[in-house]
């Protein structure tokens, strides 16, 4: 009796009296019925998301190649992780194109976002539409394009950015100049997913605030950060970290861009895996770079939990 | 009269605020036209990816390699997209995303909706618990656990097939935690009228939940499939054969080691690839960009 006076009331339990059949053989039912409603997701999760983060571990701390019996060599994968000058390199350039990206990307959406919400801007729907588009262009099909635009000999930026005198040459095989650029093409890609996540969360915000901070004399400077910042903080604390995440897992358009190059300089951590992993066969250590990386983002996603935690607990 | 005419009737708000704004009103009505232009340029900068992605796909191997180039053809030929199915199993690619997206998004849509059903309108014992490990799922990034996935995969002999590129994903963490959300606000009188009448908990399933959630299920189908029509890492680890290949994988086929790139025939695949997604968008643009705001926001 206790548990059925602890249970919340709105929640199923089951019919076994008025379905007619004995509350055993109800339950029995219910439970099989739960099961099979459960069963193929659970196993699909099982089998490819948690199995494989335990098994992951368990390569990490081996010499693993894909043939012949894998050995157990203890921390060595993970010594090699942090002294190989190649391997920090690539970490070296992940956090680089993260502190490129991040920034640029969450200023853009904002600054993208606000314009959007402004009821100043004609035809915002137009704008909304029009800007979402690299939304559906894949990161891989973005890279062929902007590729081919900064293409040294026959690229139309290239030759545009020449009228106004300036000389950016190869900037693909640029050891300087490669990262920045496979960092803005992601930007281009990205942008957009961010600028509507902002833009959702601007239109939250009651209409009235800002009417009554213009009665108080608030110019529009004032405005943004006495009512517009606060109120979006979480969203923004939100968009900083998916954005963060999102450049910790920098892949495609370097594929196809500079394969990791010129001289590594935008070899980043998924690229060295991919190498390790499925070009060198060392398994093993590209599973040790792999729970690196997994660390980094668990960590990340924590701080997420929590600033979106905080969200909840200022809406309730 | 010339008052009259620089002066049409304010609106009730402009009113209210004409005392404490410092602008002029010349300034007032050519702001919002600068603040247009300033976006029309930037958003014209955001277009031009694409819009050099659909003028080459159309230009003759001569232009595209041209100097100085251009920007629109100067003739409209075919010929890329005539090349780049003889260059690499196109057709077979395009059916191979199609198969593949939609595969990965029915699996997904019904093992997700499944699940979220029970986690939603089912108290059982460990529920709370279950939708703990699954929300912390959400927090291992398929690239870290690639290598093990791919060795189940190839032990199960699924490298090169269907199966491998859809069944890992067949479920997410991500749709279970969305669709649970979205089944917990839907209304409960209909589900316990039909227990009451003694209909299984599939028939409440199939025949209320799930009408009731359509445009949940559209997000989440949307933003599935494109996630997965795009994706490069994926494909490139799980087929080793051409023929096995998505559009998006295919396509990093045509630069070979030589360096030299075929832009042409690359852009009129990018095209071939962009105009599913593309008028996709153009039918449900609304549920497309929301779909975009409610899985950003969780």
């Amino acid at each position: 009796m206790t548990t059925h006076a602890t249970r919340p009331p709105r929640r199923y339990r089951p019919p076994g009296q008025l379905g007619g059949r004995g509350p055993i053989g109800g339950q029995a039912k219910r439970r099989l019925t739960i099961a099979g409603f459960l069963l193929p997701a659970l196993a699909i999760l099982t089998l490819f998301v948690f199995w494989p983060m335990l098994s992951a571990l368990r390569l990490s701390f081996t010499d693993a190649s894909g043939f012949g019996r894998e050995k157990f060599i203890g921390l060595e994968n993970y010594t090699e992780v942090f002294t190989d000058p190649d391997i920090l390199r690539a970490m070296g350039n992940t956090v680089l194109y993260t502190v490129m990206f991040t920034p640029l990307a969450v200023v853009l959406a904002l600054a993208l976002a606000l314009a959007l919400n402004s009821p100043y801007l004609p035809f915002r729907g137009v704008f909304r539409t029009w800007l979402f588009l690299p939304f559906i262009v894949s990161l891989a099909v973005a890279a062929f394009a902007w590729q081919y635009l900064l293409d040294p000999q026959v690229g139309l930026l290239n030759y545009w950015l020449q009228g106004f005198g300036i000389r950016i040459g190869n900037v693909l095989q640029d050891p300087v100049l490669a990262m920045p650029t496979v960092v803005l093409v992601a930007v281009w890609k990205n942008f957009a997913f961010y600028m509507i996540v902002f833009l959702a969360g601007l239109q939250e915000i009651p209409g009235s605030l800002y009417e009554a901070a213009k009665m108080d004399g608030a110019g529009p400077w004032s405005r943004f950060r006495n009512v517009t910042m606060p109120l979006l903080g979480n969203t923004t604390g939100f968009v900083l970290i998916i954005a963060t995440i999102a450049a910790l897992q920098a892949f495609d358009q370097i594929y196809v861009m500079t394969g990791g190059g010129p001289y590594k300089s935008t070899q980043t951590v998924v690229m060295q895996i991919y190498q390790s992993g499925f070009k060198d066969l060392d398994l093993g250590f590209a599973s040790a770079l792999s729970y690196v990386l997994l660390i980094a983002t668990l960590i990340l996603s924590l701080v997420q939990f929590f600033v979106t935690g905080r969200r909840e607990k200022d809406v309730g | 009269m010339t008052a009259l005419t620089e002066r049409p009737p304010r609106r009730p708000e402009a009113a209210a605020a004409r005392p404490l704004a410092k602008r002029s009103a010349p300034l007032r009505r050519i702001g919002p036209w600068l603040f247009f232009a300033a976006m029309l340029a930037v958003a014209l900068l955001v277009l031009l990816p694409i819009i050099i992605i659909v003028f080459t796909a159309f230009k003759p191997v001569a232009e595209v390699n041209a100097f100085p180039p251009s920007l629109v053809p100067g003739d409209w030929t075919l010929d890329n997209f005539t090349r780049i199915f003889t260059e690499l199993p196109f057709g077979r690619l395009i059916l191979n995303s199609f198969v593949f997206a939609g595969g990965v998004t029915l699996c997904a849509l019904v093992f997700d909706s499944l699940a979220a059903y029970v986690l939603a309108r089912i108290d059982f014992r460990g529920s709370r618990v279950l939708l703990i490990v699954i929300v912390a799922s959400l927090m291992i990034p398929f690239q870290a656990t690639l290598i093990p996935i791919y060795q189940l995969v190839a032990d199960l002999g699924w490298v090169n097939t269907f199966w491998g590129l859809i069944i890992p994903r067949a479920a997410d963490a991500f749709g279970i935690f969305f669709l649970r959300q979205v089944f917990l606000s839907l209304p409960r009188d209909l589900d316990n009228a039909a227990r009451i009448d003694g209909a299984s908990e599939f028939r409440i399933f199939r025949s209320i939940v799930l009408p009731n959630a359509v445009p949940a299920l559209l997000t989440l189908g949307i933003y599935t499939f494109v996630n997965n029509w795009n994706d490069l890492l994926w494909p490139l680890v799980f087929t080793t054969q051409q023929e096995m290949g998505t559009i998006t994988s295919g396509l990093t086929l045509l630069t070979g080691p030589s360096g030299i790139v075929p832009y042409g025939v690359m852009m009129a695949g990018s095209l071939i690839a962009v105009v599913p997604l593309a008028v996709m968008f153009l039918f449900v643009q609304k549920r497309f960009i929301e779909s975009v705001a409610s899985t950003g926001l969780k």
